[in-house]
C-alpha cells in the first residue's frame, strides 16, 4: 500500500490541505498538485535553479525538497509576483532590460532576486553576478538580466 | 528523475527520532536538508527504503557559545544560519569564510551544518572544517550517546563511524587561541561548484610571531579530508617564512594528497593547484593571525 | 505618416504573460485521463540486445503498459531522413543509416530506447523501468573517430562495408600547385569537442488522439511542426489535416528540438492511438543528456599556404566529422563547416574533404552554430599559428586577407547545407575588424597595457578573430495575415518560436505596413492548425525568411485595403495612408475608415461577389531565397590569466556584428548575448564526454558545467554595421548562432597570448584549466 501523508502548506497565501505520497517532490506538487506551473523544472538536481521558489521567505530549490517537507511551511512561487496586467517591479524590469528569451528560466531567477534583494538594497553588477549565479539561462548571456537586478533595486526602492 | 518509493517518518523530538531509528535499523536512514539525498534519489543512486526527516526536530537547530568559549551547532541547523551568524563571524571568521563557498545560498537555505559532515563527501567544506578546527561531534542512539573527534569521525569516502541507529547531533568548535586566524583557498571549475582542491589552514602564532600550532586540511585531493603532519613538522616553533610555507606547500602536493584524475582535472594539475594553494592559505592565515 | 516600428527596440508582447508564471510550457499541460511514459535506455553503447524481460515490470499497479520491439511490428523501422543527401555535390557518396524508434537486436549508444513505459504518472513508469531486464551481450564500441575507419574496426552498422557515413570532397582553384608557390607551409591537427545545446526546458510531446473526432493533438516544442505532421500522417494513415502540431511556449531550442521521428514522437503517438488515451513524456535532465541530439565533434588535418609577407594562398582541411550512431541529419554540420573554413578571407585555393564517420555515440544534429564554429576554429587556429611562424601581428594578418567591401556578391565554390553554391551577398569585414580594434582599443593593449602587465609578472592576453554566419537559408517559409473585425491584425508561420521574440519582430513587420500598434499583431508561430507550409526553425533563418514571408504577406494585405478604401472613400490609393489602425486621407482628418470596419466589409454576409475577389483582409504569402544571406562579424577578447591555476577571467569582450538592417536591436543583442554565452561554454566550460566503451560521463549538470553569470565577461560590449542584405526587401540576415561561432577561437587565441612565456600552442576547444596546464607543461618540456 502507498503510504500517504497529509500535510498543510500555504502557497501565495492561499492554505492547501493535501494527501500526498512521501516521495512526491516539492516542485512536482507545486506544478501538478496545486496546478502553479510557472515555476519549472529544468534538471531535477538542484543546479539550474528554473525550480526556485520561497520557502519561509528564502529562496530555495523545490525539485530537490519533498512535498511532504512543506508541512506547516510557507511557500512563495512566481505567481505571487505580479499579473501580466499588474508586473511586479522586477518583471517590469526584467521586461523593460529584454532579461528574459524562452522565459523558461525566468521565474527561478525571479524568486531568486526577490529574495535577494530583500537584503541587498543597492548591489553592484558584481554582486548581482554571484546572486544569480545559482540560476542557469541559455538565452540570455546574464548580462541583461543583471541590468534589470539593477533597475529592480531602483524601482522597488521608488516604491518603498 | 523521480525518487522511488519510501516509507517516511517525521518524529517531533530527538528521542522520537532515535527510537524510529533504531526501529528501522538498516533500512532507515536520516533525511537532514535533503541537498545531498534528494538529488542522489532523484537519479535513484540513493533508494532508501524509509527517511527519518529532522526538520520538525526543532531542538536539533541552534548555534550556541559553550562555557569555554566554543561554538556547539546543532546538527540541523542550516548553512546560511552559521554563515551570517554574529557569533560564528566574530569568533570564527574563518567559518563564515568557508560556508560562503558552498554551494550557492539557495542550497545553503536548506543543506545543514550536520548533514554535510555526516554525508562525509570528500569534496565538500565543512568535513574538512570540521577537522581544520579540531571539531567534536556528538553521536547519539537511543539510551546512548558519545564524543568523537572529528579526526576519527570520517573513515573513507561517504563513510564515517555512523551505525545506522545513530545520529551525529552536534558538533562542537573548541575555541581558538589567540593569534589564531585561518584561511580558505579552492580552485572550482565554477563558483559553487565543488572544489578541484580546496584547503583551509589555521595557524595560532605566539608573540615572536613563531607557529604555536598549524592545522593545514587538504580537501578534495582523498578519500577524505587531510590533515598536513609535515605543515606541523615543519612550521611549529617556528618562523613562518616565504621559504618554510612554500616547502610545505610543495611536499604536501607531493606527498600527502592522492587526487585522482577525472574529468575535470589530472592528477598533476590537481597537485598543482594544491601546492598554489597552500601556499597562498599559509600565507594569508600568518598575515591575519598578526592582525 | 505612422510611426515607424520596424528597426527599432520594442519590448516584447509575449513577456507579461511569461513573467508572470502564466505561459503554457509543454509540461504544463494537462488533459483528463493522461498517461506518462518513460523510457527503458540502453546501459551499453554497443551491445546486442539477446532478450528482455518486461513481465515484472508489467505487474506493476499503475502500469498500463510496457512495450519493446516485437509490440510494435512493421513501426520498427528506420525513419525518414531529415534533411536530403549531398547528391549535389558532384562525387559525393553517403549511407544513410536513419534513426530506428526503438533498439531491435542491437543497441548503437548509450541511452537508445530498448523499452517503453506508459503508466498512471512518471514515477510509475520510472519504478517500472527499475522492473525491466534487457539481456545484453557487450559489443566493442566505436568511439575514436580515426581508428573506426581502420580495416577490421568493430562496425557501428553491420551491413555496411566500414564505419564511413558520407565523404564529400570539395575545391576551388588548386590547392597543390598553390603550395608549391607558397613560401611557408604550416600543418596542424585541430580537434574540436561535443557539446550539448542544453536548453533549459528538454525535449517532450504530448500527444491526444481523439476517437470521436478522429482527429490527433500533438503539443510538442519542435522546431519543426510542420514535419512532424507531415511525418506523423503518413506514417499513421491519416490525412494531414487530421494531425494538428501545436508548438506551446517552448523553453529555448539551440538545435536538436528539430528532431521528428524520434522514439518518443514514433511510439507515443502509436500508443495514444492503441490506449486511446492521452500520453505525456516531458525528458528528464539525464535523458536529455544521453538521448537528445548533440555536435561538434570534429578531428581536422589542416594545411595552410603563404607568402612570407602572411598573404593566404591556398588551405587544406582534411577532416573527420562525428556523425553518431545514425545519420537522420545527413550532411548539414559538416557541411556548413566547409563553407565556413574559408569564407571572409581572399583564399583562392581550397581543398576540403569530409569524412562522416558513424560511432556509439549520440546522434549528431545541429545545436547553435552548427558545424561553423569548428570552421571558424580551425581557421582561426591556423592564422594564429602563421602570424607566429612569421612573426607578425594576429589583427594585422587578418587584414590584409580578408574580402573587400567592394567584391560583393562572392561566389565561394563551395556547395553549403542548402545545396547550392555560396555566395557571400553583402558586407564589410575590414570595417568590422577595424571597429573592433578601436573597441578594445587594440594598439593601446598592445603597446602599453600588455607590456607593462607583463612586467607586473600579470598574464594579460588579447584575441581578435573575424568569422562569417550564412543565415536564412531557403528553401521557403509563408505567412497569413488576417485583418479581424475588431482592427487587429492576426499573423500565422510556420516556424515554432523557443525564445527569439517572434511574437514581437514578426509582429513589427506586419505592423510597419499596416499601421497598427506591435501589441495589436497577434502572433501565431508553429500551430500547424494556423498555417501548415514551411521547413522550420533553423539555421538562424526565421526572421530572415518568415520575417519576408511576413513582409510580403502584409504589403498584399495593406494593398487590398487600399483598394478598397479608395473605393469607399473616394480617393485615390495614393493619397491614402494606414495609421493608427485607419486608413486616413492625408491631410483631411476625420475622413477615414477603420482598418475593423474594412476588414468586415471585405467579407460581405449577403449581396454579390466579384468574381475574382478574394474575400477579407487577408493575405498568404511565401518567400524563399536564392541562397542564404550571409552575416559576419569580428570578436576581440581580453583574459587576464592566472598562470598558477590556469583560471581565466574575461576582462573585456568586444563583439562587432552585421545582421543587416535589425527588426528590433535590442532582440538581435540578446541574442547575440546568448551566443557568446554558449561560445564561452564551448570554449572553456562544456564538452559531453564518453570515455572508450562509450559511456556518457557527462549525464548531468555536476559534470556538464552549464555557464554562469560569474563565468561571464562583465560587460558584452556591441557594435553593428548595419549592411542590408540584398537578398530580401528588409534587408535583414539571420543573428541567432553568430556569437556561438567565433568564442571559441577568439578565447584560445587570448589564452595563448596570455601564456606568452611558455610558449603554448593550444589546437583545441572544449578546454579546461587542467587542458591548458598540462598543454604549458608539454611546452615546457616538463
Ligand atoms: C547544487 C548543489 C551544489 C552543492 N555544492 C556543494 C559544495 O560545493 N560543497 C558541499 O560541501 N556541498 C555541496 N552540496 C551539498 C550540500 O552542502 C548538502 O547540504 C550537504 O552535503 C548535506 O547536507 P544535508 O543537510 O542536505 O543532508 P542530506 O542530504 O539530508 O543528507 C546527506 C547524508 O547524510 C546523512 N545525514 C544527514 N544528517 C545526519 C545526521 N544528523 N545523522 C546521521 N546521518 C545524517 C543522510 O542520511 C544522508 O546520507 C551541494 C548540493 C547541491 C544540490
Ligand atoms: S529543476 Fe530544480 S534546480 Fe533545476
Ligand atoms: S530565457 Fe531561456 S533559459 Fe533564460
Amino acid at each position: 500500500m502507498t503510504q500517504l501523508v497529509k500535510i498543510n502548506v500555504t502557497v501565495n497565501g492561499v492554505p492547501y490541505e493535501r494527501e500526498v505520497e512521501p516521495r512526491l517532490l516539492l516542485s512536482d506538487f507545486i506544478r501538478h498538485d496545486l496546478k502553479l506551473t510557472g515555476t519549472h523544472v529544468g534538471c531535477e538536481h538542484g543546479l539550474c535553479g528554473a525550480c526556485t521558489i520561497l520557502f519561509d521567505g528564502q529562496s530555495v530549490r523545490s525539485c530537490i525538497m519533498f512535498a511532504v517537507m512543506a508541512d506547516g511551511h510557507k511557500i512563495e512561487t512566481v505567481e505571487s509576483l505580479g499579473t501580466p496586467e499588474h508586473l511586479h517591479p522586477l518583471q517590469e524590469a526584467f521586461m523593460e532590460k529584454h532579461a528574459l528569451q524562452c522565459g523558461f528560466c525566468t521565474p527561478g531567477f525571479l524568486m531568486t532576486i526577490v529574495d535577494y534583494l530583500g537584503d541587498n538594497k543597492n548591489p553592484t553588477d558584481e554582486e548581482i553576478r554571484e546572486a544569480i549565479d545559482g540560476n542557469y539561462c541559455r538565452c540570455t548571456g546574464y548580462e541583461n538580466i543583471v541590468e534589470a537586478v539593477k533597475l529592480a533595486a531602483k524601482k522597488m526602492a521608488a516604491h518603498s | 528523475m523521480k525518487p522511488a518509493p519510501f516509507e517516511y517518518y517525521a518524529p517531533k523530538t530527538t528521542e522520537e527520532a532515535l527510537q524510529n531509528l533504531t526501529d528501522l535499523g538498516y533500512s532507515g536512514k536520516v533525511l537532514a536538508g535533503g541537498q545531498s539525498l534528494i538529488p542522489a534519489m532523484n537519479f535513484r543512486m540513493a533508494r532508501p527504503s524509509a527517511l527519518v526527516d529532522l526538520n520538525n526536530v526543532a531542538e536539533l537547530a541552534y548555534i550556541k557559545l559553550t562555557d569555554d568559549g566554543g561554538i556547539a551547532i546543532g546538527t540541523m541547523t542550516r548553512d546560511n544560519a552559521v554563515e551570517h551568524d554574529p557569533i560564528v563571524k566574530q569568533r570564527m571568521p574563518i567559518v563564515a569564510e568557508t560556508m560562503g563557498y558552498i554551494a550557492h545560498p539557495q542550497i545553503r537555505a536548506r543543506g545543514t551544518f550536520g548533514g554535510a559532515i555526516a554525508h562525509a563527501d570528500p569534496a565538500a567544506q565543512l568535513p574538512a572544517l570540521s577537522l581544520a578546527l579540531n571539531a567534536k561531534l556528538l553521536v547519539k542512539r537511543k539510551g546512548a550517546e558519545r564524543w568523537v573527534t572529528a579526526e576519527e569521525f570520517i573513515v573513507g569516502p561517504f563513510m564515517t563511524v555512523l551505525e545506522p541507529e545513530d545520529m551525529l547531533a552536534e558538533v562542537v568548535l573548541p575555541p581558538l587561541a589567540p593569534r589564531t586566524a585561518g584561511s580558505y583557498k579552492q580552485v572550482s571549475r565554477q563558483r559553487g561548484g565543488y572544489a578541484q582542491a580546496a584547503t583551509i589552514s589555521v595557524v595560532s602564532l605566539d608573540d615572536r610571531n613563531h607557529v604555536k600550532d598549524v592545522r593545514c586540511v587538504l580537501f578534495s585531493v582523498g578519500e577524505t579530508p587531510i590533515l598536513s603532519k609535515y605543515a606541523a613538522k615543519v612550521l611549529v616553533g617556528n618562523e613562518p617564512t616565504e621559504a618554510a610555507i612554500a616547502d610545505v606547500a610543495a611536499y604536501a602536493a607531493k606527498n600527502e594528497c592522492d587526487p585522482g584524475s577525472d574529468l575535470h582535472g589530472t592528477t598533476e594539475y590537481r597537485r598543482q593547484l594544491v601546492e598554489v594553494l597552500v601556499r597562498r592559505a599559509l600565507t594569508e592565515a600568518v598575515l591575519r593571525a598578526k592582525k | 505618416m505612422a510611426e515607424r516600428v520596424f528597426h527599432k527596440s520594442i519590448l516584447r508582447n509575449e513577456d507579461p504573460q511569461i513573467l508572470a508564471g502564466k505561459a503554457q510550457y509543454l509540461d504544463d499541460i494537462e488533459l483528463p485521463g493522461l498517461l506518462y511514459a518513460a523510457f527503458k535506455r540502453s546501459d551499453y553503447a554497443h551491445a546486442r540486445l539477446k532478450s528482455i524481460d518486461v513481465s515484472e515490470a508489467r505487474a506493476l499497479p499503475g502500469v498500463i503498459g510496457v512495450y519493446t520491439a516485437e509490440d510494435f511490428g512493421d513501426l520498427v523501422k528506420p525513419g525518414p531522413l531529415q534533411v536530403p543527401p549531398p547528391t549535389a555535390i558532384k562525387g559525393a557518396t553517403y549511407s544513410s543509416r536513419t534513426l530506428m524508434p526503438i533498439a531491435k537486436d542491437k543497441v548503437r549508444y548509450s541511452g537508445e530506447p530498448v523499452a517503453v513505459v506508459i503508466a498512471e504518472s512518471r514515477y510509475i513508469a520510472e519504478d517500472a523501468c527499475d522492473y525491466i531486464y534487457p539481456d545484453y551481450e557487450p559489443l566493442e564500441a566505436v568511439i575514436d573517430l580515426e581508428k573506426a575507419l581502420q580495416p577490421g574496426a568493430t562496425l557501428v552498422h553491420e551491413d555496411l562495408p566500414s564505419n564511413e557515413a558520407a565523404h564529400v570532397v570539395q575545391e576551388r582553384g588548386n590547392y597543390a600547385e598553390a603550395a608549391k608557390k607558397a613560401d611557408v607551409i604550416i600543418k596542424k591537427k585541430i580537434y574540436v569537442d561535443r557539446v550539448a545545446a542544453a536548453a533549459l526546458e528538454n525535449r517532450g510531446i504530448v500527444i491526444n488522439w481523439d476517437e470521436k473526432a478522429q482527429m490527433m493533438t500533438i503539443w510538442c516544442g519542435t522546431q519543426s511542426p510542420i514535419t512532424l505532421r507531415n511525418a506523423t500522417a503518413s506514417r499513421m494513415g491519416l490525412f494531414e489535416n487530421q494531425v494538428r502540431v501545436i508548438t506551446p511556449f517552448t523553453g529555448g531550442g539551440f538545435g536538436p528540438k528539430i528532431n521528428t521521428s524520434m522514439p518518443d514522437d514514433v511510439l507515443l503517438t502509436e500508443l495514444a492511438v492503441r490506449l486511446n488515451r492521452p500520453i505525456k513524456w516531458y525528458e528528464d535532465r539525464r535523458e536529455n543528456f544521453l538521448a537528445t541530439t548533440s555536435e561538434r565533434d570534429q578531428v581536422h588535418y589542416a594545411e595552410i599556404a603563404l607568402t612570407k609577407e602572411g598573404k593566404f594562398l591556398g588551405f587544406k582541411d582534411v577532416f573527420y566529422h562525428n556523425s553518431g550512431a545514425y545519420d537522420p541529419y545527413m550532411m548539414t554540420v559538416p557541411l556548413n563547416t566547409q563553407t565556413h573554413t574559408v569564407s571572409n578571407y581572399n583564399i583562392p585555393n581550397f581543398y576540403t574533404e569530409i569524412t562522416m564517420v558513424f560511432s556509439n555515440e549520440m546522434v549528431v544534429t545541429p545545436v547553435r552554430g552548427a558545424g561553423r564554429p569548428q570552421g571558424v576554429f580551425v581557421m582561426e587556429r591556423m592564422i594564429d599559428a602563421a602570424a607566429r611562424e612569421l612573426k607578425m601581428d594576429v589583427a594585422e594578418i587578418r587584414r590584409i586577407n580578408l574580402i573587400q567591401p567592394d567584391a560583393y556578391p562572392v561566389s565561394t565554390g563551395i556547395i553549403g547545407q542548402d545545396f547550392v553554391e555560396g555566395v557571400l551577398d553583402s558586407g564589410d569585414y575590414p570595417t568590422a575588424l577595424a571597429k573592433a580594434m578601436s573597441m578594445i582599443d587594440y594598439k593601446k593593449f598592445r603597446e602599453e597595457i600588455q607590456p607593462k602587465a607583463r612586467a607586473e609578472g600579470k598574464h594579460l592576453g588579447i584575441g581578435i578573430c573575424t568569422f562569417t554566419e550564412g543565415t536564412g537559408v531557403g528553401p521557403y517559409e509563408g505567412a497569413k495575415i488576417t485583418v479581424g473585425g475588431n482592427g487587429k491584425v492576426s499573423v500565422a508561420t510556420g516556424v515554432a518560436t523557443q525564445g527569439q521574440a517572434h511574437y514581437t519582430t514578426f509582429a513589427q513587420i506586419a505592423a510597419e505596413q499596416l499601421g497598427v500598434e506591435v501589441k495589436d499583431v497577434k502572433v501565431v508561430t508553429g500551430d500547424t492548425g494556423a498555417f501548415a507550409w514551411g521547413a522550420g526553425t533553423f539555421a538562424s533563418r526565421g526572421a530572415t525568411v518568415a520575417g519576408t514571408a511576413i513582409h510580403l504577406a502584409a504589403v498584399k494585405v495593406k494593398d487590398k485595403a487600399l483598394k478598397l478604401a479608395s473605393k469607399i472613400l473616394e480617393t485615390p490609393e495614393s493619397e491614402l495612408e494606414l495609421v493608427g489602425g485607419y486608413i486616413q486621407v492625408a491631410d483631411i482628418p476625420g475622413k477615414k475608415i477603420s482598418l475593423g470596419e474594412l476588414a468586415s466589409m471585405a467579407n460581405p454576409m449577403r449581396g454579390t461577389f466579384p468574381p475574382g475577389a478574394e474575400p477579407g483582409l487577408e493575405a498568404v504569402a511565401y518567400y524563399g531565397p536564392p541562397y542564404g544571406a550571409t552575416g559576419a562579424g569580428c570578436m576581440a577578447m581580453i583574459l587576464d590569466v592566472d598562470a598558477e591555476t590556469m583560471k581565466p577571467k574575461i576582462e573585456r569582450l568586444v563583439m562587432v556584428h552585421d545582421c543587416g538592417i535589425p527588426i528590433n536591436p535590442m532582440v538581435v543583442e540578446g541574442q547575440v548575448h546568448g551566443g557568446i554565452q554558449m561560445g564561452i561554454g564551448n570554449a572553456f566550460f562544456e564538452k559531453v564526454f564518453y570515455d572508450e566503451t562509450g559511456q556518457l560521463l557527462t549525464a548531468s549538470f555536476m559534470d556538464y558545467l552549464f555557464p554562469q553569470a560569474t563565468d561571464m565577461p562583465p560587460k558584452i560590449e556591441m557594435g553593428h554595421t548595419e549592411i542590408p542584405s540584398p537578398l530580401n526587401p528588409l534587408g535583414i540576415k539571420g543573428v541567432g548562432e553568430a556569437g556561438a561561432i567565433p568564442t571559441p577561437a577568439v578565447f584560445t587565441q587570448a589564452l595563448e597570448d596570455a601564456l606568452y612565456d611558455t610558449g603554448v600552442e593550444i589546437m583545441e576547444s572544449n578546454l579546461s584549466p587542467s587542458k591548458v596546464y598540462s598543454y604549458v607543461m608539454k611546452a615546457k618540456g616538463a
